[in-house]
């Protein structure tokens, strides 16, 4: 047994260790990330000519970041319009902890550079970044393709975006670009019109406008001029869009940290140096008269709708061929998805790659996060290093869902293999949607107040963060809208691009027709089953109608609407709203009223189908998987395996019903319970376990019914050794310590319920008799929660009779009984024995073991003090015991009688051994000496010994 | 009769009874099987799963908790059907995803129980098991019937993840039939804005329920390891539930970042993943194995406490 235990003890410990060792060492191995490269910086200050062929120059503020390893390539990194350097310190950092010579600068009339604000013009801004591809191609940290040549990639959001495209046009040294949230035309751009008589013939989703003069974007350029004049950081959206299987922590914190990023913004004066109040500011006059004419009279002259184009990317698109990553904004009413669309076709036209990415942000949203500009690294890294697998000329774009839950980001990335309607590529597929509604009128209010209201530019982050205020922006005032609406969707429509429209506008008859033409604002609304809308990216298509008949007769616009991503479920209804204000926007100030109906009565609803962005499974999951499974398979042997061991007989105990040997349980800084306990009870008896409480009686009869590891020794049953769930136990029925059954279940249910556990046959069981034995009348079908506990007392030992086990072991089987009960248990257990089975039983009282047991074991503190029969060690072989009142003359007298020895006086007590010297033959001589007997019996040993142990002592 | 046969008076054995007991001993003499045990007993025989499953179904509280599990989807219609009625709340959040659909509306309500109620039925089954039988007494007896330690420990986790199973089908199975009733049986609509058929939303859904039966492994591990460990049923079931709530806290702090991967319930809910058409499987691989890992463990612990545990309840 011992050596068992031992070969237990040394097993399960390196199982534990197995496992943790396991655990740990995944840990470790998921966790081993290399820590990134160290990245260093230089500040240098170049000089660029003022203006072309001009010897004045201006200095431009540059930090050149370098990666570990040089020489390597070069990536531009141009800043957002009101930023300086310092704004794309963090991607600087991140291209060039990927290994390229980053070079940030601030643009000429922003941060430290000096010079004015032209507008990204080819003349100032593009040649200032041809100066610096110049100065990197002297660095000897760049890799040079040849002379005067660096490899060099460009990005930049915003402003720098279109730098960047503008600079690779006319640069070929440019080997890769990245735009981020650009323009391509931006007097498009900022006086939108997304009407056209003709529709456009482009099949991309998002192809927008027909370049016709249109409506002023005059909330927003006005942000984007004063960002100019303060160097505020107006159009830098904030915060970071929202990610796929990003957990988005705290969406009301971050937008309300990034409304105060905003709103500090407008009070610093930035980095721009401090000069004389100029209504100018840092900008060029021919810039700052232009914009002073958009924004006073809402309309623009062709010089200066010449001016924003020249400035644009659409001047120099043709000239494009490099490799192009085009990334725009979702939720972005500055430069739409219709803008970056442009640059896609136009650049593409050329042959060149052009692969676009649609992210859940933009002016409005927020700028690329970390997996994105991870994204633009990537690519940069292949274009540039020839490092990584070609990131391709697909398409991505983000998709927020309807509905959003707490906790993770409810945003997916679909992707499809091409962006539509590219040379070369397939037309766009649109779905057909039918609309409904009926001719109706809308009125232009005088001056455009009040407006309807679709988003609040600048604050777009921090809307786009909160549900509930987004939902509630956009309003339309009654009388100033048309709307049209489609049946409830059967099924969904994942709208993504411009959906487009036909609409037939017509003056009313009598009223004048303004002579700017008619000013209309067209959206795209998801309204539910409860006529909630929501509109999606707060888009708004301007129209400007310019030649509109004053005679009623109607003019029919092909309109197509801004660009959206957006899930539109089944059950939800389209609505089209033509509205004649908002507040975005320069609005119309004559008052008119203008007849709206559908000229096609269907919105066209552009579909890219593609599949989710799913990550690679995790092989090294997969395998800790499979590892912890056939570490449970292999415990689950070596147990079963060690189980086999533990059979131990001893074939010449078979018919001994109960042998103890040497039993001890001792407990660890405890006192011993049971010490070096030897006894056996043969076949037949009834045997009483004697002894005070905390004897070690249960404990004993617990280690026999296998509930408690012995210390040492051991138990055999019939021969068979005890050990936790030994099969032999099945021959023994044991009440141990009271009763133990399902309070809800009636007592036959615990029985037969107790007896099914077993796995035995039933026939076996004999109910019947048992529940006889119990008495318990119709009681036992209440249930047991119910019961006294002398009747739980009853049915427990029933239990235990169950079987007829051939060794009952009752543990205190009268305690809670009543006289005559315990009587008839006494009756019980002798003829149980008497029929041929053995019987243990344990009690503290003294007479429940002379008047029940044939024989008896004492315990006191754990050990053995006598065992035999009952008879013999009651009355101690011929004993005997007589009260005196002279105990010292008794004594003599009994002395003098022949045989009699062992005399002794204890207190009033003369205790005699009378070795067959009848009892009334003393007695008689103590009489006839004289001494009054007032008490004349056998020695009672038992019950000296027994009160000696509980400590009251023999003389009372 | 039996206010008689209630009182002490009336619970006695008559002398009949003994001699029909001591008739039937004197006629059958146990036969003896070679390893000791009476024949008949066979160890691979004893608690039988549906023996197992009759004393738990019997009780009271697994009654309860299956009926609540019935009634709560229920409360979830009369609750949503409240909260459409009032004209202040906003449009594109929780409610309205609930009821988009029937099947969308077994998602939310798997969404709402997952972090805490399903984890402390599975507690409560697993938990409660060890525990409370011995709180009662009855283990002394199961184990001396003999019903071998190991086999005991198997059989009541069977039986515990079976009733667990139940739970954890019967819950949304409930929710499918009431949100079919109220929402009808249109798309999924998942978080993300995908749709999918009602019939791939029903499958998306049973694989949802296996990956959260899988996932619960770790508060089942906990739970039994606890029931081992003390002879109070609550303070098994609370301290699984306590386990449980206390690392949704700690997945809480984002400060903690790549830590909370460790966490058991780090991967609770990343059976969303299922609902989208290309199934991301990588963190409910992550999750299994995280699972599996803690469930093992703790499973193991509790099988080695229980071999070698005195038993004094």
């Amino acid at each position: 047994m011992s050596h068992l235990s031992r070969l237990r003890g040394r097993w399960s410990l390196p199982i534990v260790f197995v496992v943790l060792a396991l655990v740990g060492g995944t840990v470790l191995w998921t966790r081993s990330e290399d820590a990134p490269p160290p990245v260093s910086t230089r500040d240098a200050v170049i000089d660029v000519p003022e203006s072309p062929g001009n010897s004045q120059t201006i200095q431009i503020d540059t930090t050149l970041y370098l990666p570990a390893q040089t020489p390597a390539p070069a990536v531009l990194l141009p800043h957002g319009f009101g930023g300086s350097k310092a704004s794309v310190a963090t991607q600087a950092t991140e291209l060039a902890q990927r290994g390229f010579v980053v070079l940030a600068y601030s643009a000429r009339g922003f941060g430290r550079s000096t010079g004015k604000i032209s507008l990204n013009s080819l003349d100032y801004e593009v040649k200032d970044a041809q100066k610096l591809l110049d100065w990197l191609a002297t660095r000897e940290e760049v890799q040079t393709d040849g002379p005067g040549d660096p490899r060099v990639g460009v990005t930049g959001g915003s402003y720098g975006g279109s730098l960047s495209l503008l600079l690779a046009g006319v640069d070929p040294r440019v080997d890769t670009l990245a735009p981020v949230i650009t323009y391509n035309d931006l007097s498009q751009a900022l006086l939108p019109n997304y009407g056209a008589t003709q529709a456009s013939s482009a099949t991309t989703p998002a192809a927008g406008s027909s370049g016709d003069v249109g409506v002023f974007k005059r909330s927003w350029a006005g942000i984007f001029f004063s960002a100019g004049l303060s160097g505020a950081d107006g159009t830098n959206p904030g915060r970071e869009a929202p990610e796929p299987g990003q957990e988005d922590d705290d969406p009301v914190g971050n937008a309300a940290s990034a409304a105060g990023s905003v709103a500090a913004q407008g009070r610093q004066p930035g980095t721009a140096t401090p000069q004389a109040p100029d209504a100018c500011g840092r900008f060029t006059p021919e810039v700052c008269a232009a914009y002073t004419e958009v924004a006073t009279t809402g309309k623009a002259s062709p010089a200066t709708l010449k001016l924003l184009r020249d400035a644009s990317p659409v001047s120099v698109t043709s000239g494009i061929k490099q490799p192009t990553l085009i990334v725009q904004g979702e939720q972005d009413t500055l430069f739409g998805l219709d803008q970056a669309d442009a640059n896609a076709r136009q650049i593409s036209a050329n042959g060149a790659k052009v692969k676009v990415v649609w992210y859940a942000g933009g002016h409005d949203g927020g700028s690329p996060g970390a997996s994105l500009r991870g994204e633009i690294a990537d690519w940069m890294a292949f274009h540039l290093q020839g490092k990584g697998t070609d990131p391709g000329t697909g398409f991505e774009y983000a998709v927020q869902g309807a509905f959003r839950t707490n906790g993770t980001s409810s945003l997916r990335t679909v992707t499809s293999g091409s962006y539509p309607g590219l040379t070369g590529g397939t037309a766009t597929e649109r779905t057909s949607l039918p609309l409904e509604g009926r001719e109706q009128i809308v009125v232009n209010p005088a001056g455009g107040n009040p407006a309807a209201v679709s988003s609040l530019p600048g604050f777009g982050a921090v809307l786009s963060g909160s549900n509930s205020l987004s939902s509630r922006l956009s309003i339309d005032l009654p009388g100033q809208a048309a709307v049209f609406s489609s049946e409830q969707l059967t099924s969904q429509v994942l709208v993504a691009g411009s959906p487009t429209v036909k609409l037939k506008v017509a003056a009313v008859p009598g009223q004048p027709v303004p002579a700017e033409g008619a000013v209309l604002f067209v959206k795209f609304y998801d309204a539910d089953q409860n006529g909630n809308r929501t509109l999606p990216g707060a888009a708004v298509a301007p129209v400007r109608i310019t030649s509109l008949p004053a005679d009623g007769s109607p003019v029919e616009v092909s309109v197509s609407l801004a660009g959206v991503v957006r899930p539109v479920e089944s059950n939800h209804r389209v609505q089209l709203v033509v509205a004649t204000t908002d507040q975005s926007y320069a609005n119309a100030e004559t008052p008119a009223a203008y007849r709206i109906s559908l000229a096609d009565d269907a919105i066209q609803l552009p579909v890219v189908p593609g599949t989710n962005v799913v990550a690679a499974t995790s092989t090294t999951a997969l395998w800790g998987i499979g590892i912890v499974l056939l570490a449970f398979v292999a415990v689950g042997v070596v147990a079963a395996f060690r189980r086999r061991l533990a059979a131990d007989v001893d074939p010449e105990l078979l018919t001994v019903p109960l042998v103890i040997e040497n039993l001890t349980k001792s407990y660890p800084g405890k006192l011993t319970a049971v010490k070096d306990l030897s006894f056996r009870v043969e076949h037949g008896q009834v045997l009483g376990l004697l002894g005070p409480n905390g004897a070690g009686k249960t404990t004993t009869l617990r280690m026999l019914m296998g509930l408690i590891h012995p210390t040492e020794g051991g138990i055999r049953v019939f021969g068979h050794k005890v050990t936790p769930g030994a099969p032999v136990l099945s021959r023994i029925g044991s009440f141990v310590e009271g009763a133990g059954f399902l309070p809800h279940l009636s007592g036959t249910a615990n029985l037969h319920l107790y007896w099914a556990a077993t796995g035995r046959p039933v026939e076996q069981a004999h109910f019947e008799e048992a529940l006889e034995i119990a008495g318990l009348g119709n009681a036992v079908n209440r249930k047991v929660r119910t019961y006294s506990q002398g009747m739980r007392q009853r049915l427990a030992i029933a239990q235990a009779m169950l079987g007829l086990p051939d060794l009952l072991v009752l543990d205190e089987p009268t305690n809670g009984l009543d006289p005559p009960q315990i009587h008839q248990m006494r009756d019980v257990l002798r003829r149980y024995a008497a029929a041929g089975r053995t019987v243990l039983v344990s009690s503290h009282l003294l007479a429940e073991v002379e008047q029940t047991c044939s024989h008896v074991v004492v315990m006191h503190k754990g050990q053995l003090v006598a065992a035999g029969l009952v008879e013999d060690i009651a009355q101690g072989g011929g004993e005997a015991t007589f009260k005196v009142d002279e105990p010292a003359q008794a004594a003599t007298v009994l002395r003098g009688l022949d045989g009699v020895q062992d005399v002794h006086v204890d207190g009033e007590l003369v205790h005699a051994g009378l070795n067959g010297t009848p009892r009334a033959v003393a007695l008689g001589e103590l009489v006839k000496a004289g001494i009054m007997v007032d008490q004349a019996g056998p020695r009672r040993r038992l019950e000296d010994a027994f009160l000696e142990l509980v400590g009251e002592g023999s003389s009372s | 009769m039996s206010e008689q046969e209630q009182g002490a008076s009336g619970v006695h054995t008559d002398s009949a009874a003994i001699d029909d007991l001591t008739t039937a001993v004197a006629s059958e003499v146990t036969a003896v099987a070679p390893d000791g045990s009476t024949v008949g007993y066979r160890a691979r025989k004893t608690l039988p799963l549906r023996v197992e499953l009759i004393r738990q179904l019997r009780r009271r509280r697994t009654q309860l908790v299956l009926a609540f599990l019935v009634l709560l989807p229920v409360i979830l219609v009369v609750s949503f059907e409240l909260g459409e009625a009032s004209p202040n709340r906003r449009s594109g959040g929780f409610v309205d995803l609930a009821t988009a659909s029937g099947v969308n509306f077994v998602l939310l309500t798997l969404f709402v129980t997952s972090s805490f109620l399903l984890p402390m039925i599975v507690a409560l089954f697993f938990g409660d098991t060890i525990a409370s039988e011995a709180s009662w007494s009855s283990l002394k007896y199961l184990l001396a019937a003999p019903i071998p330690r190991h086999r005991l420990l198997r059989r009541k986790a069977i039986s515990s993840g079976l009733l667990s199973l139940f739970a954890l089908i019967l819950l949304p199975a409930v929710a499918l039939a009431v949100g079919v009733v109220w929402y009808g049986s249109g798309e999924l609509v998942s978080p993300t804005g995908e749709a999918a058929s009602f019939g791939d939303g029903v499958t998306a859904l049973v694989l949802a329920v296996g990956y959260i039966a899988l996932h619960l492994f770790w508060v089942a591990g906990l739970a039994l390891f606890l029931s081992v460990a003390t002879d109070a049923p609550l303070g098994a079931v609370g301290g699984a539930v306590l386990a449980s709530i206390l690392s949704q806290i700690l997945d809480q702090i984002t400060a903690l970042g790549d830590l909370r991967q460790y966490l058991p319930t780090h991967y609770a809910l990343s059976w969303a993943d299922l609902l989208s058409t290309d199934i991301d499987w990588t963190e409910m691989t992550k999750g299994a194995f995280s699972a599996l890992v803690y469930g093992g463990l703790f499973t193991l612990l509790a099988a080695r406490r229980f071999t070698t545990k005195d038993i004094t309840s």
